[in-house]
């Protein structure tokens, strides 16, 4: 009889688990683990009561449902012209496509800042488009409309670069299938060539969802950072530092952690299910 | 994985009406190589027909083209005598399988046969006990009864091809069309489905293209084989016709194991490298010509008679015999013949043959 020990050490045709798993463990200690675990402890010093006068109070909630509500919503509309953005540069070709291509990364490259400051020139009150939507009677920039636009902006290639290689992958037989079979074009689409996608888009969905919820850079110029209104719990965090209220600090930083990671973690499971039912 | 039994006699299935088939001059290109030139047959209804050639002859763009998923570039296809091109691949209600299954991976073995039947408009669709009564009833049929809950992913490769089978049976198609249905798969289930797949033709009739480019499967398995090569058909006929009748001496050299050479006819004689072979033709008006052979059709000539003289280059065992490889004439071309084990020389030797049965073709 094996032990389960034994059996992690036998020697398999690929070697080295036993080492690289233990510099996995490491390197996510010191990268990840020992930093989230030192923000854990500051915010431990703080004591419970403390703690949840911290979480409930309404400026922090209303921070943390803007930054989650919002990002939820950015990463959904993401999710849906992502996949088409990466349709269009899969399935045809056009002049100008290696072009477009490219622009779909600049949301990586940029420093965030700078797209910030270029999305408020554009939709401020008195932006090029912005004006447009101020003779309509409503504001984009200083509104949490603007924020969303900002985490659209940041959030499109994360979709776009997960779909695309399983779209490009997938295989025209399939389609071709579903038409001898009597289907019509949206049919086939609907039925057959979008649920192949799904784990995908869950990928793309939770990594553009991250990024939002973490986004600073480009939020602050656009925000106009109104408490209760457009303000979002990174912001909030800073503001809480610059008053030198490390505890307030760690604390929302510790709710936004938990929650981030309950999140991340039910779509992780999604995932997993839907990936092993397509095998 | 469950093994295919004979089909049970009580086995019966709905099935759409077989159709005649009627290819008239169908062309096609691609940019600016053409993949068929001008290609006609017709084909009766409920005929089990094999389009048989190697890579690069059509033969798969015919069957697109059958199936709607290519359009040809000049040419008439009719089913029953009505124009099929005009239908979009979807309204020309084919079944059709591919190779690799293309099976819904997302969906149960159940979902996967059900598919053609769920995607129909309202008013034509079967009702949910009726499409139910049929999927399980093609499960019978190919013999998967009880896996209807599987995921593509949990089948053998031999049960998704017939997964994928029953899912082209169930739109009651009236044509079946099959590409390289058995290519992915290993020998001996090959074997099992091609005996298989032959019953189940016997009972539903229809009328069935399958695409080959292995001539056994082609000549067991087929009413009628069209031999093609570089976009044109060499030949239509039976096994019996493609294998003792060949039209030419690519079919000749394709079905079976063939030496070609180039020879001279003159005066009723076969000449070849300038001596005579011992091979005597009717015709009398000197020509340049092919003579073909097949290895195991030849006897060796020891004496100085009149012979095909070449240096044994390489032996290897064939089967019961030994086949030697021979360098022949002044341009050492290749040539294979069989002999017993026991009669065979070390290599270099010099030896002579005479073919007992032979063919000549056209040069």
């Amino acid at each position: 009889m094996a032990t389960p020990l034994a059996l992690g050490r036998r020697p398999g045709v690929i070697p080295g688990f036993g080492l690289t798993l233990g510099f996995t463990l490491a390197y996510l200690s010191l990268i990840v683990l020992i930093p989230l675990a030192g923000l854990v402890v500051r915010a431990a010093s703080l004591g419970w009561a403390d703690f949840m006068a911290i979480a409930l109070d309404p400026r922090t909630l209303a921070a943390l449902r803007l930054s989650f509500g919002v990002s939820a919503i950015a990463a959904l509309v993401n999710a849906v012209f992502g996949l088409v953005v990466a349709w269009v540069l899969v399935r045809y070709d056009f002049p100008g496509k290696r072009i477009i291509d490219a622009v779909v990364d600049l949301p990586f490259a940029l420093p965030t800042a700078v797209a910030g400051i270029a999305l408020t020139a554009l939709y401020a009150p008195n932006g090029w488009v912005g004006q447009y939507a101020t003779m309509l009677g409503f504001k984009i920039a200083y509104t949490p409309i603007g924020i969303f636009i900002a985490l659209v902006f940041i959030g499109i290639p994360f979709i776009v670069r997960t779909v695309e290689p399983v779209l490009a992958d997938l295989d025209r037989e399939i389609e071709e299938m579903a038409a001898t079979l009597g289907a019509r074009r949206w049919t086939a689409v609907r039925r057959v060539v979008l649920p192949t996608l799904v784990p995908a888009l869950l990928t793309g969905f939770a990594l553009a969802f991250a990024r939002a919820v973490g986004e600073y850079g480009s939020v602050i110029f656009i925000a106009g950072n109104i408490p209760y209104v457009s303000e979002i719990a990174p912001l909030l965090i800073v503001i809480r530092l610059t008053e030198f209220n490390y505890a307030a600090a760690t604390g929302v930083a510790t709710i936004m952690l938990i929650i981030s990671f309950i999140l991340l973690f039910a779509i992780n499971l999604i995932q997993a299910w839907s990936r092993r039912r397509l095998g | 994985m469950n093994a295919l039994t004979p089909l049970e006699a009580e086995t019966s299935i709905a099935l759409g009406a077989p159709v005649d088939v009627t290819i008239d001059a169908v062309a096609k290109d691609f940019g600016d190589s053409p993949a068929l030139f001008g290609v006609s047959l017709d084909v009766r209804a409920g005929e089990l027909v094999a389009l048989l050639g190697p890579s690069g002859s059509g033969k798969t763009t015919l069957l697109r083209i059958l199936a709607g998923l290519e359009a040809p570039s000049a040419g008439r296809v009719l089913f029953g005598g009505e124009d099929a091109l005009g239908l979009p691949v979807q309204d020309r209600n084919i079944g059709f399988v591919f190779q690799h299954y293309a099976l819904f991976r997302h969906m149960t073995v159940f979902d996967n046969i059900a598919f053609g039947l769920t995607v129909r408009p309202r008013a034509s669709r079967p009702a949910k006990a009726e499409i139910r009564r049929r999927v399980l009833h093609l499960l019978n049929l190919v013999q998967l009864t009880g896996l209807e809950k599987r995921y593509p992913t949990q089948l053998s490769g031999g049960q998704r091809q017939r997964v994928a089978l029953a899912r082209a049976l169930a739109i009651e198609p009236r044509l079946l069309l099959l590409d390289e249905p058995f290519g992915a798969l290993d020998a001996q289930v090959r074997k099992d489905l091609r005996r298989w797949l032959r019953e189940i033709h016997d009972r539903t009739g229809h009328t069935t293209f399958f695409v080959t480019h292995d001539q056994e499967e082609a000549l067991e398995l087929a009413d009628r084989v069209v031999v093609m090569s570089k976009g044109r058909i060499e030949q239509v006929g039976s096994a019996d016709d493609i294998y003792d009748r060949p039209a030419s001496p690519f079919v000749f050299s394709f079905i079976g194991e063939s030496t070609l050479l180039p020879v001279v006819i003159e005066g009723g004689a076969v000449t070849f490298g300038g001596d005579p072979t011992g091979l005597d033709v009717n015709k009398t008006e000197r020509r340049e010509a092919v003579l073909g052979f097949r290895p195991h059709d030849v006897t060796l000539v020891e004496d100085d008679a009149p012979a095909i003289r070449g240096r044994i280059v390489a032996t290897r065992r064939h089967g019961g015999r030994r086949r030697l490889e021979l360098q022949v004439g002044p341009d050492h071309l290749r040539a294979e013949i069989d002999v017993e084990v026991g009669d065979e020389q070390p290599l270099g030797t010099l030896v002579g043959f005479r073919p007992q049965r032979w063919r000549i073709f056209p040069a």
